[in-house]
């Protein structure tokens, strides 16, 4: 049976296509410095595949993720993240495989805030939480207000903020249901230095607070900074599922991510 | 799903472009209409010149005074006379606009109709071409006018010329240039010249030629005693008979103005709505956090018809009550209006989402909803009868695939009376059509 833990040693020094690695149950006792604990990963594929007709966009995908963990999925451009997280998220149903995860506590920020410009922060916040079935509506506001740093700008129309807090805003309402996972596509995107770095800042928190991440980004340095493992994606095909810095040692000769993963799709054609 | 209400409530609410839209526009169609229908068409300036001098305004004609004044009054009734006092005065009116046309009544035209039709006066009728719509509303005003004229006169001589007949055929006293003078008559000059005759002995030669007079005036006698009938039909050349066809319903044209009004307005007012906030919760990005299973997508189509429908009743109604601020409207059917406009929203609303999931873009959703609903409406106010039978059932097709025939025939059962049920039958059939299109295309929308 195969560990779950973050000590898990990657299979081998080559990236082994992830279909042929078994995921563990959800109920493996993983090995943790000596100690066996009860870890349940939040989040496990099995080999899930999606088509477009004639379009393979995702092909026997499989990996896991846990509690507290923070994953990144990076890749090429049309290599399916976005897919992916949307079958996760449920938006999308795959054409095979399967995924499980307990969808009522999934929180789902998209790429481009999906927010309603004409209410508030705080409406934004209040009809997500009614639409959640949230306990109490108004706790949950003033929780997720004081945890974005926008208590002072509750009563703003979202339209009238700026990119970074229209971000903040958006994730806090992926978060109105305090979800055990968060699915972020490319939450930095289109933000400044000073914006991303608050986001990040957020996220972690999340992390630190059990919250299992699992965001998409073009950004390699910021996978580098900000995850405890990267996902590599290509051509619909999981390619790398390790940390960084098993990712760097597999390029070999380079000292960052950002180098590595130039390498490795150089190395496959890209 | 009544979050998802209330949340586009208060977007609406924030949106004042759309609220005036939705709210100032019907409000100002239905005062329009009302005015219009209330109004009626205005009476067009003429230039009256009338040459014939003060007082000699009447003519005799075979002993009757016919007052030519009378007849000039009722054409001055239908327009709204500027007095002139010279013809130059009359062209200046007409050419500078003060006047849609001038109307030249000229000296002589007493002395030629006294004459009973052996002369025949001529009016000047001067028109002002700027404005061919201008012109052709004058211009049919005056012809009309002067056609009912010509028909009150030609009666009056018909009249007068049957007294003569009479007076030829039976006898009796005739008033000219104020003597008195008798006049034998046909009948009674027969009855004589028969008593003569018979005193004539048989065979003689004055008897002959006698009664071949006599011959005469019996053919005489018969031929005019039929000379009114055939008078009257020349003053009448043809007799209408009206007959009304239908469903045994009689429409008032202004119940039917105000049905199409409503429908008209709620249409807009409701496919622009519902299609504009179904493609809105695509542009917000909002319906994949929907979609994660927060709405049904069949609770989120219901959601938007439900909201447009709403707001077209809310509209319908405003405009029936501010129509009926100037127009005659029977407030007892109001529950029919009410089942009327709810039934026409939902079909109207249904429309709108399955545009708005096609679209899947504001923009792109109101530009289609407008392009699609403009023609769906003109072509369902087609008259039968207006265009080639082939073309007319292609056009009652056509109508009948989209709501806007059936929330009109809805709304005209609901003010002025008919069957309601087929047509909001029609309505629930195109709102479940509709619906099925909509909840398809939203499986491209994400």
């Amino acid at each position: 049976m195969q560990s779950a833990t973050r000590s898990e040693p990657l299979r081998g020094a080559t990236p082994t296509p992830n279909a042929q690695r078994p995921t563990p149950p959800l109920t493996s006792p993983p090995t943790l410095a000596g100690t066996t604990v009860l870890t349940e990963p939040t989040l496990r594929v099995d080999d899930i595949g999606m088509r477009y007709g004639d379009i393979v966009a995702l092909r026997d995908v499989s990996f896991t993720a846990k509690p507290g963990e923070r994953v990144a999925l990076i890749g090429p451009n049309g290599a399916g993240k976005t897919t992916l997280l949307s079958i996760l998220a449920g938006i999308q149903r795959p054409s095979s495989g399967r995924v499980s995860l307990d969808r009522e506590h999934v929180g789902w920020v998209p790429q481009h805030a999906a927010v309603y410009r004409k209410l508030s922060v705080a409406e934004n916040l209040r009809l997500f939480a009614r639409l959640e079935k949230v306990p109490d509506v108004e706790e949950t506001v003033q929780r997720m207000l004081a945890q974005t740093r926008l208590a002072g700008r509750a009563d703003d129309e979202v339209g009238r903020l700026s990119g970074g807090n229209r971000q903040r805003v958006n994730i806090a309402v992926g978060l109105v249901a305090d979800p055990r996972m968060l699915l972020l596509d490319e939450p930095s995107t289109a933000l400044d230095p000073r914006h991303r770095e608050r986001v990040w800042e957020f996220i972690g928190e999340r992390a630190e607070a059990g919250t299992t991440i699992l965001f998409s980004t073009h950004n390699v340095g910021e996978a580098e900074r900000y995850a405890d493992r990267l996902l590599v994606l290509a051509d619909a095909e999981l390619l790398f599922d390790g940390t960084p810095g098993e990712f760097v040692a597999l390029a070999g000769d380079v000292h960052d991510v950002e180098a590595a993963f130039v390498r490795f799709l150089h190395a496959r054609g890209h | 799903m009544r979050w998802l209400l209330l949340k586009d409530l208060q977007i609406l609410r924030r949106s004042p472009l759309l609220v005036a839209l939705l709210i100032i526009y019907p409000v100002l169609v239905a005062l329009l209409i009302g005015y219009a229908l209330s109004r009626g068409p205005s009476k067009p300036k003429v230039a009256i010149l009338n040459e014939v001098p003060k007082g000699q305004g009447s003519f005799d004609l075979g002993g009757t005074k016919i007052n030519g004044d009378q007849y000039a009054s009722r054409f001055f009734d239908a327009v709204d006379p500027v007095p002139v006092k010279n013809r130059a005065q009359a062209l200046e009116r007409v050419r500078s606009g003060q006047a849609l046309a001038a109307l030249i009544i000229p000296a002589d035209i007493v002395s030629k109709l006294a004459t009973g039709g052996l002369e025949r006066p001529t009016l000047d009728v001067i028109y002002n071409a700027e404005n061919p719509l201008k012109r052709q509303f004058v211009e049919s005003t005056i012809q009309f006018q002067l056609a009912k004229a010509n028909q009150a006169l030609s009666g009056k001589f018909r009249e007068v010329a049957s007294q003569y007949i009479d007076l030829l055929l039976k006898g009796g006293t005739f008033d000219a240039f104020g003597a008195n003078f008798r006049i034998l008559g046909l009948q009674n000059a027969k009855a004589i010249l028969e008593g003569v005759a018979a005193s004539l002995p048989r065979g003689s030669p004055e008897r002959k030629a006698l009664d071949q007079v006599i011959h005469f005036a019996g053919l005489a006698i018969d031929n005019l005693d039929l000379s009114n009938a055939a008078l009257s039909s020349i003053s009448s050349p043809l007799n209408v008979k009206t007959t009304t066809i239908g469903a045994g319903k009689k429409q008032p044209l202004d119940s039917f103005a105000v049905a199409v009004a409503v429908t008209i307005s709620m249409m807009f007012v409701c496919v622009l709505l519902a299609a504009g906030m179904l493609a809105l919760e695509r542009e917000e990005n909002a319906f994949t956090r929907l979609a994660r299973g927060l709405v049904s997508r069949l609770g989120l189509l219901t959601e938007k018809i439900s909201l447009a429908a709403l707001c077209a009743a809310a509209v319908g109604l405003a405009m029936l009550a501010g129509i009926g601020a100037f127009v005659t409207v029977d407030w007892g059917r109001f529950p029919l209006w009410l089942v009327a406009v709810v039934f026409a929203g939902a079909g109207f609303a249904a429309l709108g989402v399955a545009i708005g999931g096609l679209a899947r873009e504001v923009r792109a959703a109101s530009l289609f909803a407008f392009l699609l609903s403009l023609p769906v409406a003109v072509l369902a106010l087609v008259p039968s009868g207006a265009t080639n039978p082939t073309l007319y059932d292609i056009i009652r097709v056509v109508s009948a695939v989209f709501p806007f025939r059936p929330a009109l025939d809805a709304m005209d059962a609901a003010l002025s009376g008919g069957g309601i049920g087929l047509p909001l039958l029609h309505l629930v059939i195109l709102v479940l059509a509709f619906g099925a299109i909509a909840r398809l295309s939203l499986r491209r929308f994400a």
